[in-house]
C-alpha cells in the first residue's frame, strides 16, 4: 500500500507534515476502544442504526408515558376503529388536534360505526392525564406524553386505530415493544451466558471436551428449530402467569439459539491460546482465571459484542413468531407477536390492515440491529485493514 | 474419504438419537399420560372405564414402566413404523402425516432450489460487478430478505393478493384438486401454486447466500491468478466462472447442511400463514390439543428429514469438491 511506504519530504510544507504526525501520534497513543469508536463513526448507517436503537429502547424505559389509554382496556362498541389523523394546523394556525369520533348506526347494516366529525374539534395537550402505572417501576404517576384537552383519549384519539377488541393499537404497540425487546435481551443475555461458558471450555481445554461440545453445537444446528419451539413452548402450562410464561419462552429461545455465540466464542479463544502474550502470563505464573477474564476476555470482547448484537434480531424474530402462533406469550401479555396474532386472518385484514401496524416496528429492529452488528464486526479488530 | 463418509455418517445416527430423545421428553411434558386424555376424552363423549380397565390399559402400554423403557418400546414400535394413534383424529398418525409430509419435503425442497439457483447468478453478477447499480439493487433486496421474517412476508403477500388483486394467493391447490387422487392434473396444479410458497419460504436464505457468494468470490477475484488467467488471454467469461466461482462454491456449499433445517423450520409457519396443506397446521393444533403422540411425531420425523437430506448434502459436497475427498488422508 502506498501509505505504508516511508514518505521522503520533498516538499518543506512543515504544516502538512505536523498535522500528519499529530494524527498519526493520535491513533498511536489512543486506546483500543478508542480505535474502534473511531472506526466504527466511519459506518454511518450503523451509527444510524444505534440511534435507532436507542430511541427503541426508550420507548422500552418510557412505554406507559407514550401510551395514552390503558392497554388492556377494552370496549367492543369500539373495535375497528380506522386510525384517526391529528390534523396539525387550525385555520393557518398551529393547533393540534383531532376530530371527535361520533357513533351512528349504518342504515343498511345496522352496525354501530363511527366517523370523524369535523365540527367537533379537540385539541392535542402534552402531558395529559390518563390511567395510573409506575414511571421507571417507581414513581407512580397518571401523566401520559399526550392526551385530550379536557376529555377521554376514546373520544378521538386512536393514532394506530383499534383491534377487534376496540383496544387501541398505539398504546398496545408501545407496551408490546417493552415486552418484545426485553425478552430479545434477556434471551441473549442468557444464550450469551451459555456460548461463552461452554465455547470458552471448547476452545480452553480443546480435546474431548472440545469434541463433545462441537458436536453439541452441529446437532442442535441441524435440528429445525422451529416445530422444537413449538413443542416446548406448547408444554408450558395454561395456569401459569405471564412472569412464568415470559421467562420460560425466553428461556426456550436461548436454549437453541446459543449455538452461534459458542462457535464465535471458541474460535476467538483457539486463536488467541497461541499468542505471545497469553503464553507470556502463563510463564508470569497467572492463574487460568486470571489469563481468561484479564488477558483473553478484554481482546475479544469487542467480536462477542458485535456477534450479540447480530444475534438480538434472531431472539426477536423467535419470540414473535412462537407468540404469533399462539404457543408463545399469551394474552393478557402484549408484545409484537400477540398483537400479529390479530392479523393471521386475511380477511380481517383486508378490512383493517392497521392490525398489521406491529410488523413495521419488528423490520425496522432487525434491520437496525443487522446494520450495527455490521458496524461494531467492522470496528471490532481496528488494527486490521 | 473414507474417514469423512464414516464421520458424517455417525454424527447422522447420533443426531438422529438426540432428535428421538428430544421428541420423546416433548410427549412426555404435559403432566399425565396418554391414558389420562383418553379417559378424559371418553368421559368428554358421555362413556367412562373403570379403574381397573385403565390400569390394564397401562399395562398394556407400557405406561406403567421406567422412563427409559417407554422410550425403548416408542422407538421399538417406531421402527417398525407404528408411530400410534393420534387421540384427536382417531387415526393412526402415520395415515394423519403421511401425504402432508410428502408435501413438506416437496416445499422445502422447491424452496432450496430457488434459493441456490437464484442466489448463486446473483451472487457471481454483483460481485463482478461491485457497486453497480444492479448490486445496489441485489443488496438491498437482501436486506430487505433478512429484515422481514417470512411469516410476516407470506401476510403481507397475502394482503396484497387480497386486497389488490382479489384473489386468495394462498394455498398448494385450487379448490377442484384439493381432495381429489394424485394425478398429473393435480401435481399440475400443486406446480402452479408452488411460486408464492417457494419464494416466501427461501428469500430469507436466498439473501445470505448471495452476501457469502459474492463475499467469496470477491475475495477470489483478488488473488493473482485471475490476473494470470486474464492475461493468457481468457475471455472474461471462463476467466470468472472457470476457476474463481469454482473456489468460492466451498464455503457456499457447506452452508447448505444448516439451510435445509432452516427452510424446513421456517416451513412449518409459512404453512399456517398461506394455508398449505404440509404438516405445520396439524403440528400446531395438535400441540394446542395436547395430542402429544402425533406432535412428537411431526417433530421426530421432520428432524430425521432434515438429517438425512443434511447427510446427502454432505456427500454430494465430497462429490464436487476434491479438497474434501482428498483431506481426510
Amino acid at each position: 500500500m502506498a501509505q505504508s511506504v516511508p514518505a521522503i519530504p520533498t516538499d518543506p510544507d512543515h504544516l502538512v507534515e505536523d498535522i500528519a504526525t499529530d494524527a498519526e501520534e493520535r491513533v498511536s497513543v489512543a486506546t483500543q476502544w478508542q480505535l474502534m469508536w473511531w472506526r466504527f463513526k466511519q459506518h454511518r448507517l450503523g451509527v444510524f442504526s444505534g440511534v435507532v436503537i436507542v430511541i427503541f429502547y426508550l420507548v422500552v424505559v418510557f412505554a406507559d408515558l407514550l401510551a395514552y389509554v390503558d392497554p388492556a382496556q377494552s370496549e367492543a362498541l369500539r373495535s375497528l376503529i380506522a386510525p384517526q389523523p391529528i390534523h396539525w394546523f387550525d385555520n393557518g394556525q398551529f393547533r393540534p388536534h383531532v376530530y371527535a369520533l361520533a357513533g351512528k348506526r349504518d342504515p343498511l347494516t345496522f352496525k354501530r360505526v363511527y366517523e370523524p366529525d369535523p365540527e367537533r374539534k379537540i385539541p392535542i395537550t402534552l402531558f395529559a392525564r390518563g390511567f395510573e402505572y409506575k414511571l421507571l417501576g417507581m414513581v407512580p404517576t397518571d401523566v401520559h406524553l399526550i392526551g385530550l384537552a379536557g376529555a377521554p383519549p376514546e373520544e378521538g384519539l386512536y393514532l394506530l386505530g383499534t383491534d377487534l377488541q376496540g383496544r387501541d393499537m398505539w398504546s398496545r404497540l408501545m407496551l408490546g415493544t417493552r415486552t418484545s425487546l426485553t425478552i430479545g435481551l434477556l434471551g441473549v443475555a442468557i444464550s450469551l451466558f451459555l456460548g461463552v461458558l461452554l465455547g470458552g471450555l471448547s476452545g480452553l481445554y480443546g480435546g474431548w471436551v472440545d469434541t463433545l461440545i462441537q458436536r453439541i453445537i452441529e446437532i442442535t444446528r441441524s435440528i429445525p428449530t422451529i416445530p422444537l419451539w413449538m413443542g416446548l413452548a406448547a408444554a408450558v402450562p395454561n395456569s401459569w402467569n405471564v412472569t412464568q410464561i415470559y421467562f420460560s419462552i425466553t428461556i426456550i429461545i436461548s436454549l437453541i439459539g446459543w449455538t452461534e455465540l459458542g462457535r464465535v466464542v471458541r474460535g476467538r479463544f483457539l486463536s488467541l491460546r497461541e499468542e505471545d502474550f497469553v503464553l507470556a502470563a502463563e510463564l508470569a505464573g497467572a492463574s487460568q482465571w486470571r489469563i481468561i477474564f484479564r488477558h483473553m476476555v478484554p481482546s475479544f470482547l469487542s467480536h462477542i459484542i458485535a456477534a450479540t448484537t447480530l444475534a438480538l434480531p434472531a431472539m426477536i424474530i423467535s419470540e414473535t413468531a412462537l407468540s404469533f402462533l399462539g404457543l408463545g406469550l399469551r394474552p393478557p401479555a402484549v408484545s409484537w407477536g400477540v398483537l400479529l396474532q390479530d392479523a393471521q386472518n386475511v380477511q380481517s385484514l383486508a378490512i383493517s390492515p392497521w392490525l398489521l401496524a406491529a410488523a413495521i416496528p419488528v423490520i425496522i429492529i432487525i434491520l437496525a440491529f443487522n446494520f450495527l452488528g455490521d458496524g461494531l464486526r467492522d470496528a471490532a479488530d481496528p488494527y486490521g485493514v | 474419504m473414507l474417514a469423512y463418509f464414516t464421520r458424517r455418517l455417525l454424527l447422522a445416527l447420533v443426531t438422529t438419537i438426540a432428535i428421538s430423545a428430544l421428541s420423546f421428553v416433548i410427549i412426555q411434558l404435559p403432566p399425565g399420560d396418554y391414558i389420562d386424555q383418553y379417559i378424559a376424552q371418553l368421559s368428554a363423549s358421555g362413556s367412562a372405564i373403570s379403574r381397573e380397565e385403565a390400569e390394564a390399559l397401562r399395562e398394556q402400554y407400557g405406561l406403567n414402566q421406567p422412563i427409559w423403557v417407554q422410550y425403548g418400546l416408542w422407538m421399538g414400535k417406531i421402527m417398525r413404523g407404528d408411530f400410534g394413534i393420534s387421540l384427536e383424529w382417531q387415526r393412526p398418525v402415520s395415515e394423519v402425516i403421511g401425504e402432508r409430509l410428502w408435501l413438506t419435503i416437496v416445499v422445502s425442497l422447491a424452496a432450496i432450489m430457488f434459493t441456490w439457483m437464484v442466489a448463486l447468478p446473483i451472487g457471481i453478477y454483483s460481485a463482478v460487478r461491485q457497486y453497480s447499480p444492479g448490486d445496489y439493487l441485489f443488496t438491498l433486496i437482501g436486506f430487505v430478505g433478512i429484515a422481514i421474517p417470512n411469516f410476516m412476508l407470506g401476510l403481507i403477500l397475502m394482503y396484497i393478493g387480497f386486497r389488490f388483486f382479489n384473489s386468495n394467493v394462498g394455498g398448494l391447490f385450487s379448490a377442484d384438486f384439493e381432495t381429489a387422487p394424485w394425478s398429473a392434473a393435480k401435481v399440475w396444479d400443486m406446480v402452479k401454486h408452488l411460486p408464492l410458497p417457494v419464494f416466501v419460504l427461501g428469500l430469507g436464505g436466498m439473501a445470505q447466500l448471495i452476501r457469502i457468494m459474492r463475499a467469496n468470490l470477491l475475495d477470489e477475484l483478488r488473488k493473482p491468478y485471475v490476473v494470470t488467467a486474464r492475461a493468457k488471454g481468457l475471455t472474461e467469461t471462463q476467466a470468472i466462472l472457470k476457476y474463481p466461482v469454482r473456489a468460492a462454491l466451498n464455503p457456499f456449499a457447506s452452508t447448505v447442511g444448516y439451510l435445509l433445517p432452516y427452510t424446513v423450520s421456517g416451513s412449518i409457519i409459512v404453512s399456517l400463514v398461506l394455508g398449505l396443506p404440509t404438516v405445520g397446521p396439524v403440528l400446531l393444533k395438535s400441540l394446542v390439543a395436547q395430542d402429544m403422540f402425533l406432535a412428537g411425531s411431526i417433530i421426530l420425523l421432520l428432524g430425521v428429514l432434515t438429517v438425512i437430506g443434511t447427510l446427502i448434502s454432505d456427500l454430494l459436497l465430497m462429490w464436487i469438491e476434491p479438497r474434501i475427498r482428498f483431506q481426510a488422508h
